[in-house]
Parts: C-alpha cells; structure tokens; sequence
C-alpha cells in the first residue's frame, strides 16, 4: 500500500510541479531544489535578470500589542533580541537574532514595523519553536499570530524592480529594507525591498489563493524565471549571508557569527537600553572584549569545493583542528569553490592561510573577506 | 561491447581497454556537475573502488571501478569542463580508460536492457 506523504506543502506546490520543478523534503515541506533548467542556469540568471522563488515554507509571525501601542510591540521584542526594535520606523525591516541564557541563536529573522504591528519572517525549521518563544515570553503584552494562510515570494535581481514595478509603479520609490503595503492584482500584500541574494530584489507575503496568479503573471515576463532552493543556497552562499542550522545554531553567538551589527547600538554596554535580552552579558561581553573565534569566509585554493563539516587545521600536518567549515559549494559567478566557517580570532584575518580536510587528504584553504561578490542593495 | 552498473557507471570495451563514465540517467540526477576528480594513471583499481568523484552544485558523489584494471588515460577536458559529463555523459564526457585485468568480470555487468530495467 503507497505511504501518503507526510511532507507540507505551500500554496504554490502546483506550480512547481507544472513548471517540472524536481521536488525534495526540506523543512518538513515538498520544495523544488530545481526546475529543468539547472541550478546554475537559475543562479546566474538571478543575478543577470530576475528570479522568482517560493519561500512560502518560511514563517510568517504578526505581534500585536494588547495595549495598541506598537512601542509596547517593539520593547516586549527587545526582551527577546538585541536589535533595537524601538527605533525601527514604520514602513522599516531590521535582522534580528533570537538569542538563549548563553548567548547561542536560537534563530535569525527579519522584523518589519507595519504600523498597528511588527511582521516576523523567521525560518521554516525554527517556525514552530520561535512562535512557542513568542508566546511564552511575550503574551502577557501581545498577541502572537503565525500567520496561516499566506504564501512569501522572493523576486530577486537587477531586473526585479522594473518587473514589478509594472503591476505597482511605487515599488520604485523604495529603497534597500523598505516595507510597503501594496496591491498586486487587486491582492494586498506586504512587500519588502529585500532578499536572500545579496541582488536588490523585493519579498512579496501574499495571500495563499493569490499566490499563483501572481506568479504566472510575474513569469509571464521573460526576464523572469522560476528558481530552487538550489540556486537559493549558492546566492546567499556567494552573498556571505549565513543559514541557520549550518552557519547558525545555538552553539555561536551573534559576535562569533561576525553578526555585532544586529546588536543596536542601544542595547550595548552603556547604551538607554542595554541589555535586557537572553545571553546579553555573553554577547555584550564579546562585543567589548571580542571572542575567541569568528566566521569568516574561506577560498579552497584548488577546483574542488570544501563543504559544510570539513575541519580546519593551521597547518598541513597538524594533529588538532582549529575550527570547521560550516557551509561551502562551487560560486557559480566566479567559477571558483567557496566556504564559510569558524576559526580562531587570531586566524580570522584575509589571507591568512588554513587547511581543511577532504577525503582523507589536506586541501589548502585562504580566509577571504565577506561577501564574495558585491551586493546589488537599492541603498 | 557496452556495459552498466547498478551505480550507473557504463563501460565501453576497445579490446583490453574500457573507457568508462557516468550514465546519462546519473548525470541528470545528478544536476549541474561543478568539479570532477579523476584518478591519477597508472592507478591500480578492484571492482567497485572509489575511482573517481563528481560534484554538483549540492553534493560530492563517488564514482566506482565497474571492473578490477589499470588507470591508463583520464579525460582532461572533463576536469576543466565538468558540465561536459551533463551534456555528453556517454561521449565527449567519459571520465577514464583502464586495462582490464580480467575480462571475465564484464560477466558481472549489466547490458544495456537490464540497466534500464532497473531505472524503473
């Protein structure tokens, strides 16, 4: 007797499947890794025109604070992140880091000030945990939604913006982290002015039902074409951006994970509101003194890539490993492998030289600065 | 005389030496080949060895000896070209050439027919 498949599926599972997309288990959800087209043609074409992606996996989380006050919002967050979330402006998206007692990342997420409430898009492993976190600490003040019923799109590359803009002309007007109310197709949507890419590209929350038409309209444009999680993965990869679970995960603080940035300048050590979040005496600690080790982006010096899980040694016939590789692959736009991992503060300075282990034998590595190629953001 | 494996190797035989390569039904399931490791000549290899390794753009995979022989020649042009395994995997895109060292052992291998029976 067949199994009846346990996997998820979002509202765009029908279109993958017209548009020959090769599906896989990720996240508990049946997503396309690929179309017929390739991984590398789908890659390159997001950065040289436009690609279209279905995040709709990814968690949609709306805070509303009882009191109607979103500053009431935003301060009953910042118990949970060290973002400043009190400056953030209406129509504004910020990245954030849920954080634990010892300073670990629970997740990684954007936040955006819609006005009467903040929009959480949070990963889809991490979902059901972040909205239990939310509910735990935040209930007395707010009320937590998991939004049910809405998909997430990414249209993501220099053309993004004329694409879209041919349905909603004041997408023009945004720049890099703008969020906007608009309609596209008689469909309200939340659309950002960001992406997982390092390209300028817009996300799009819209209605589940209305999801597939918005696509066939955006695909009917042939500067636009469908795109996987394939090609979503050597992007970010090649944008220096981090996945939670293989760059990020309880065990590395926002200061190892090169992420200070997302701790606001409030919340650190003699700042109006410092502190206040789990791990804060960790983290504010390390952002004053440093930490002992830091993500760092790595070149293998030969043709084959490294991956996620190889060890790190100083030297070619050193016993111990310094650090690990956390995620690595082929950067389809340089035509050369690349990595992210963690090393010793003291070797995380470009150029200095490392070696990892591949198949039972040392393969030169060089830390690089991050990202690999330059970001395209509408500043 | 044109063979398979159930790992969707194929080898074709010229005499004593078999030029061997991935199938064209392991190349598309395969995606996007970005990196291509070939054995070095003069490699000696038993039936079922690790001989070589092809990487897409998600993962690395092992590439096995169909049968026990010699590594004579490897083709260059894969290993500056690794897409050429996607668009050409029983042609321009062999991977290796080896002498057989017993011809017995072709016994062990698919034809054509039984390979493709196995795809489903």
């Amino acid at each position: 007797m067949a199994q009846a498949s346990t996997l998820k599926r979002t509202p765009l599972y029908a279109l993958h499947v017209r548009l020959g997309g090769r599906m896989t288990p990720f996240a508990g959800y049946e997503m396309p890794v690929q179309y017929p087209t390739g991984i590398i043609k789908e890659h390159t074409h997001t950065r040289t025109a436009a690609g279209l992606f279905d995040v709709s996996h990814m968690g949609q989380i709306a805070i509303r604070p009882h009191s109607g006050r979103l500053t009431d919002a935003a301060l009953a967050l910042e118990t949970l992140v060290g973002a400043d979330i009190l400056a953030l402006a209406q129509g504004r998206q910020r990245y954030a880091l849920f954080t634990n007692a010892t300073g670990g990342i629970l997740d990684d997420l954007m936040v955006a000030n819609l006005g009467d409430h903040l929009r959480l898009v949070v990963n889809a492993a991490c979902k059901e945990a972040d909205a239990a976190h939310l509910t735990t600490y935040l209930s007395a003040t707010c009320n937590i939604d998991p939004l049910q019923d809405r998909a997430l799109l990414a249209l993501q590359g220099p053309a993004a913006e004329a694409v879209l803009a041919a349905l909603a002309p004041e997408v023009r007007s945004m720049r890099f982290m703008d969020v906007r109310v608009l309609r596209l197709l008689g469909a309200t949507c939340v659309v950002s002015r960001s992406g997982y890419t390092g390209e300028d590209g817009f996300e799009i929350s819209i209605a589940a039902a209305a999801a597939e038409a918005l696509c066939d309209v955006l695909l009917q444009d042939n500067t636009v074409r469908p795109a996987g999680l394939g090609a979503r993965d050597s992007l970010r990869l090649e944008a220096g951006l981090c996945l939670y679970g293989s760059d990020l995960d309880t065990s590395t603080t926002p200061v190892e994970a090169a992420l200070e940035w997302a701790i606001g300048k409030p919340r650190r050590t003699g700042g109006a509101r410092a502190g206040g979040f789990p791990g804060a005496e960790v983290v504010l600690r390390q952002i004053d003194h440093g930490a002992a080790r830091r993500r760092v982006g790595l070149r293998p010096q030969g043709r084959a890539p490294v991956r996620g899980g190889a060890a790190l040694f100083g030297a070619a016939d050193a016993a111990a490993p310094i650090g690990t590789v956390t995620s690595g692959g082929f950067a389809i736009s340089l035509g050369v492998p690349i990595a992210m991992g963690y090393v010793p503060s003291e070797a995380a300075k470009a150029g200095t030289e490392l070696f990892a282990e591949l198949r039972g034998a040392r393969q030169a590595m060089q830390v690089c600065d991050l990202p690999f190629v330059p970001l395209s953001y509408k500043r | 005389m044109l063979k398979f494996t159930t790992d969707h190797e194929w080898l074709r035989l010229d005499g004593e030496v078999a030029t061997v390569g991935i199938t064209d039904f392991a190349q598309d399931k395969l995606g996007d080949l970005v990196f291509v490791e070939l054995p070095k000549t003069g490699t000696k290899l038993k039936k079922g060895d690790a001989a070589a390794v092809v990487e897409s753009v998600k993962a690395a995979s092992d590439v096995y000896a169909p049968v026990a022989g010699e590594v004579v020649e490897v083709n260059a042009k894969v290993g500056g070209d690794p897409s050429l395994v996607n668009s050409a995997a029983t042609g321009e895109g062999w991977l290796f050439k080896m002498k057989i060292a017993d011809a017995k052992e072709l016994d062990t291998l698919l034809d054509e027919e039984a390979y493709r029976a196995t795809l489903g």
